[in-house]
């Protein structure tokens, strides 16, 4: 048996982005499974006891995080609807690309791209799709662009002694979550969250414990999992206004009324977008925009994988259900008290 | 490979240079041809081919018509060489400058044969006018035909009125602008496809006739159709027309029937000269056939299934084959009544019944009505319908019995693909006869003046035959019996999978289908029974059983009330039930206008049978307190084959609940297997019986239909497994040799977990508190479809859309259990059913609408 395949085997392992919560989410498994884990971010994170400082932008210092490391888990990116193109480069692209290079430097033998399924779709509906090849002209917004060319760069080093595999989470969430709900639920709260047509697209999540156990998963599956690209997700579709709905049940905010045509959001989402855009190149806003035509897309239009090929690749089946999950979920908020909305409302 | 044209590998096309011996052309002269020929791929593949296929296009198309034959071909390595003509003037061989009718071009096909030198077994295939070209060829090259395929063609067109479009293209006023100087015919001739061609494809079609000069070819083939008696290529087409009978060999029709210029009485004309041949109606497809539909596949199968000897080997019969008129002509001096209506009261004793069968036999007869003659009954059940039956099935003429539950347009389609020569109407089918334009002489069922018969186009009236057949035939015995394995009638299924398709029995299986149902049921001669559902009804004259018409509109079942179901069967002190789940439904409505003498009656019924469609336990107990001396008995079958298995209301209860609807154990000489599904959900080929595997339910029995008509690929799927009728429903056998029905196979979710049935996904989520009905659909790629509860609710939902979270959770809780996961809760305001079963729902319908809405965007209605 191949030490990949064996995960009793201690190993050296690299996690870029661990301050984030997948990043520590996957930091935290490795731990628990016994391997030798080294964070990799810009600010120091808690319970690291090998961390290495620095940034994607920073080539010194990713060799000092490189040094000495079997394996390297790769999740830190910039991730945003807005930024410049420029910004996206020089983190997505090109620290990837410098990461990898450092990485077979210090003799790194296995390597984990952590993408998005964002990379190899462009805006229709996907029902039971396959995970696709990446494409930067085709795919949407600048964060989904610069991972895609980074996914290509990164499949194109696989080689017998370093072997690389994408693993592209969707809809990650879970406690802790800001990117999605905090936003739903804040939002929710605050009465400004909309249903898109019903709310009956189906869409595919990810509890941020499978999300996880599948990355560690492709570091151990390596063998077979390396040259790949796999999508990883729940693997139970629902119609999105229902997981909403979930979500803020689980939040303690109430579920949304009120119901938009979902053409008219992603029309609304485009104007808006163009003007966060504008305002953001003027320092006007240094937050996310309140719609794009990318969220409006997200949560009018199907989107669910085929999950057979990474469940056969890794040899793994997502263990939390996304029932268990909201009902952790509710568990994490029951403990806070319902917080006050410190927004101006706007209806 | 480089393309020619879309489709077309550059390696297949070819020139050769051929010496002509055609009379319209001058000695010495040679002319170019362009061909599609696979010769030199096989070769390089070291392939020896069977046998050659020669491919006659028409007019206006060319060789590329034919490309999928070659890619067929090429992408399966078969050992076949394929040769697609252009012929002279048109695509892309020369233009000769001449006008060369059909007994040149007939020619010269043999001319380019003799060229290429071929040997050896040629199958020709032709379309269009390149139809009469190909058969041309065929009989004069009788030594080295192997089998003959045509699609959408025509060899006489004697008799018939030129189809109206050609007419026009052929006349000198628009003649030359419509076929030459314009592309005008061209045009309207590619518009035909169905669905529309693809605008490459357009294009190369219309590549060799881009120019008027060009077009000549096109123009004279129009010119040459010889719709009169004088024009001069008619000579040659009554001498091909008439030697086509001479054919033996293996021929293979397709058909589309949506052509408005070789209609659908084109293809009878070839079948009567063809009588042999195997048929197949593409149902919505139209004149460009092998544009509409892959003929590949079915032309390549049938060619391989001639070169093979399989024998199916039929079911063994319960006894003896005694004819469907044993009964009747035993009872010529009995004078008790065979045969009553209630409304109007008529009734027939069984010497009545016998001579007026014999009488209209013989009226029939002199009209011209000969054995193997297909005769339409569009007549309502009672005495005048089974009479007519009787009759034909005496005179060895086929019925062809189409139930007005499939609607007008569904009853025109199912009339028009089984092609009748006779149709017997009321006057209200003689109306839509005329004015649908169905085919067949038209007999009327009642009287009818001058003027309506002219109006209507009616030749003879049933009273008219009844009395010129008078006393014609002494008896029986004077018609020659009918040869028992001649087919006997056609019938029609329900169309809930798509259009009604016709079911062919011989004699010796509707009899057949008698003894299952007298042996399984025990119904003695002299028994008598209320025939509330039509297919059985019109046994009874044959098991020799006293029957009466209950007074109901039978197209629509649910016109049956208790008292009408109490009059009935007292009329006949009836022992037994025949009536369909909704006749039931309602007679239960009804129940409480029945007086004491009415509740007399119906409690000395001693046999409730309800047949169409599975009924649900706490309507069937309802049932048994309405009759309750009687063994209440649901049995299960399909057209194909009734019955297949039987199961009364102690079999239902001591079955409780499983996966599916249990139907019982095989009826008396049918026997039950499972084709398993494998983890793709496609059916396996081994008929088994190990209990509690799921796959297509399979059926062997004597009473199995003959074959599907004019449908020939269709009935190849439903005999790949040799010996036995594929159902095209699911389901399995438990360990007491029940079957349990779980759907159809067209229902089956390709899930990632494996193939998935709906039935008992279904009952557990219609058990939620305010649920009504449920159909599970799967939506998204085989094999990891997601499955979808699209239900109504109690109260009813206002518009289509998720369901309220409440009953998305309740729905999924239920049905886990049944190993669905549900993604998806959607309610809808009513299930669309199909038209003909009330009780069916379309789920075919229901999963493209799950699909649309759960995509995103818009909600429509289901």
């Amino acid at each position: 048996m191949s030490p990949q395949q064996n995960p009793e085997i201690t190993r050296k392992v690299l996690v870029t982005g661990a301050s984030g919560l997948l990043g520590g989410a996957v930091a935290a498994l490795l731990r628990a499974k016994g391997h030798h884990v080294r964070t990799f971010q810009r600010r120091p994170s808690a319970g690291a006891t090998d961390e290495v400082l620095g940034s994607l932008i920073d080539p010194a210092a990713m060799r000092r995080a490189t040094e000495g490391m079997d394996a390297v888990i790769h999740l830190a990116a910039k991730v945003s609807f807005t930024g410049s193109w420029h910004d996206f480069v020089s983190t997505n692209i090109t620290g990837t690309h410098t990461l990898l290079e450092a990485s077979k430097h210090a003799g790194v033998k296995d390597f984990v791209f952590v993408s998005s399924p964002s990379v190899a779709h462009f805006g229709e509906p996907l029902a039971g799709s396959g995970a696709g090849t990446a494409d930067p002209e085709r795919a949407r917004g600048n964060y989904a662009k610069s991972k895609a060319t980074a996914e290509l760069n990164a499949l194109a080093q696989d080689a017998p002694d370093f072997h690389v595999a994408a693993i592209r989470p969707h809809v990650v969430w879970g406690p802790g979550d800001t990117q999605l709900v905090e936003r739903v639920i804040e939002r929710a709260k605050g009465g400004r969250l909309p249903l898109l047509d019903h709310g009956a697209a189906l869409i595919d999540t990810t509890y941020i414990d499978n999300a996880a156990a599948a990355i560690v998963r492709g570091l151990e599956r390596m063998e077979f999992a390396h040259g790949r690209a796999l999508v990883v997700s729940n693997g139970e579709p629902r119609p999105v206004g229902e997981l909403i709905s979930g979500i803020c049940a689980a939040g303690g905010a109430p579920a949304p009324r009120l119901n938009v045509p979902g053409w008219l959001a992603r029309g609304a989402g485009s104007v808006i977008e163009r003007v966060w855009l504008a305002a953001g190149a003027r320092n006007l806003v240094h937050d996310e925009p309140p719609m794009t035509r990318f969220l409006a897309e997200q949560l009018s239009t199907a989107h669910w994988f085929d999950q057979r090929e990474t469940r056969e690749v890794l040899d793994w089946a997502p263990e939390v259900s996304i029932d268990e999950g909201l009902h952790r979920l509710a568990a994490h908020y029951g403990g806070v008290r319902p917080r006050k909305a410190n927004r101006t409302q706007v209806r | 490979m480089t393309e020619l044209f879309p489709g077309v590998d550059r390696q297949y096309s070819r020139y050769v240079q051929v010496a002509s011996t055609s009379t319209v052309d001058q000695t010495g002269t040679s002319h170019q041809w362009h061909l599609l020929d696979n010769e030199s791929e096989l070769a390089e593949k070291g392939i020896t081919p069977v046998g050659t296929l020669l491919c006659v296009h028409g007019n206006p198309t060319w060789s590329y018509l034919w490309r999928g034959l070659l890619n067929h071909v090429s992408e399966n390595d078969l050992p076949w060489r394929v040769i697609a003509v252009d012929q002279l003037d048109m695509g892309f061989s020369a233009r000769t400058g001449v006008f060369r009718r059909l007994a040149d071009r007939v020619n010269d096909l043999g001319d380019l044969t003799n060229t290429l030198e071929i040997t050896g077994a040629v199958t020709t295939v032709g379309h269009d006018w390149g139809g009469i070209i190909s058969l041309g060829w065929a009989v004069a090259h009788q030594h080295q035909l192997a089998n003959v395929v045509l699609t959408n063609t025509a060899v006489h067109p004697a008799g018939f009125e030129l189809p109206a479009a050609l007419r026009l293209a052929s006349h000198p006023a628009v003649h030359s602008w419509g076929t030459k100087s314009t592309d005008a015919f061209l045009r309207t001739t590619h518009s035909l496809a169905q669905p529309a061609l693809a605008p490459e494809v357009r294009k190369a079609f219309m590549a060799p006739y881009t120019q008027a000069s060009r077009r000549t070819g096109v123009a004279n083939f129009v010119a040459d159709i010889p719709f009169t008696e004088e024009h001069p290529s008619r000579p040659a087409l009554d001498a091909i027309s008439e030697s086509v009978r001479s054919l033996k060999v293996p021929t293979l029709l397709l058909w589309g029937p949506k052509d408005p210029v070789f209609s659908d009485r084109y293809l009878r004309d070839l079948i009567f000269r063809l009588p042999h041949a195997d048929v197949h109606r593409f149902e919505g497809a139209g004149h460009l056939l092998p544009e509409d539909r892959d003929i590949a596949v079915p032309v390549f199968d049938w060619l391989a299934a001639e070169n093979s000897t399989g024998n199916i080997g039929r079911a063994e019969a319960l006894t003896a084959y005694s004819p469907m008129l044993a009964e009747l002509d035993s009872r010529t001096t009995d004078h008790s009544a065979a045969v009553v209506d209630i409304n109007p009261a008529q009734t027939l004793s069984w010497a009545q019944l016998g001579t007026r069968v014999n009488d209209l036999a013989a009226g029939l007869a002199q009209i011209g009505v000969k054995p193997g003659d297909r005769v339409n009954l569009l007549v309502p059940p009672g005495i005048e319908l089974t009479a007519l039956i009787y009759a034909c099935l005496r005179l060895g003429a086929v019925i062809v019995v189409a139930d007005a539950g499939l609607g007008t347009k569904g009853l025109g389609r199912a009339i028009r693909g089984a092609g009748p020569s006779y149709l017997i109407g009321i006057d209200r089918a003689l109306t839509g006869a005329r004015v649908l334009n169905w085919p067949g002489t038209r007999i009327a069922a009642g009287d009818m003046s001058a003027a309506k018969r002219k109006l209507l186009g009616v030749q003879h009236t049933i009273g008219e035959l009844l009395e010129s057949g008078a006393g014609a035939a002494a008896g029986g015995t004077d018609f020659t019996p009918a040869d028992p394995d001649a087919d006997a009638a056609v019938l029609f299924t329900s169309g809930s999978t798509g259009p009604a398709k016709g079911v062919v029995y011989t004699h010796r299986q509707l009899a057949a289908m008698r003894d299952t149902l007298r042996e399984t049921y025990n119904l003695k001669a002299g028994s008598a029974l209320v025939a509330g559902f039509a297919p059985f009804a019109l046994l009874g004259p044959a098991l020799g059983a006293t029957s009466v018409t209950p007074d109901m509109d039978v197209t629509a079942p649910r016109t049956l009330t208790a008292s009408a179901l109490a009059d009935a069967a007292a009329a006949v002190d009836a022992t037994t039930v025949f009536a369909s789940p909704a006749a039931l439904a309602n007679v239960l409505d009804t129940k409480d206008s029945l007086n004491a003498s009415q509740l007399k009656v119906l409690a000395g019924v001693s046999l409730m049978m309800s047949a169409g469609a599975p009924i649900p336990e706490p309507l069937l107990a309802k049932v048994q307190e309405l009759v309750p001396q009687a063994r209440v008995h649901t049995p299960y079958g399909m057209t194909e084959a009734l019955p297949v298995t039987d199961i009364d209301l102690d079999g239902i209860r001591a079955a409780g609940s499983g996966n599916g609807v249990c139907v019982g154990t095989p009826v008396a000489g049918a026997r039950v297997a499972i084709a398993v599904l494998d983890a793709e959900g496609t059916a396996g080929s081994e008929p088994l019986q190990t209990p509690n595997l799921t796959g297509e339910i399979l059926v062997r029995a004597p009473h199995v239909k003959e074959r599907y008509d004019r449908l020939w690929i269709t009935e190849q799927l439903s005999t790949s497994i040799p010996g036995w009728h594929r159902t095209g429903d699911v389901g399995h056998l438990d360990e007491s040799g029940r079957l349990w029905v779980e759907g159809r196979m067209g229902h089956v979710l390709r899930t990632p977990a494996g193939p998935t049935t709906p039935v008992a996904a279904e009952q557990a989520a219609e058990s939620v508190h305010g649920a009504g009905r449920a159909a599970l659909v799967g939506v998204g790629p085989a094999g990891t479809q997601a499955a979808v509860i699209v239900m109504e609710s109690v109260p009813s939902a206002r518009r289509a859309g998720p369901a309220p979270e409440a009953l998305a959770r309740a729905v999924r809780a239920a049905v886990a259990p049944t190993g669905t996961e549900v993604s998806a809760v959607l309610v809808v305001p009513d299930l669309p059913t199909d038209i003909r079963h009330n009780s069916k729902i379309d789920r075919a319908k229901l999963a493209s609408w799950a699909a649309i809405t759960l995509a995103g965007g818009r909600i429509g209605k289901p």
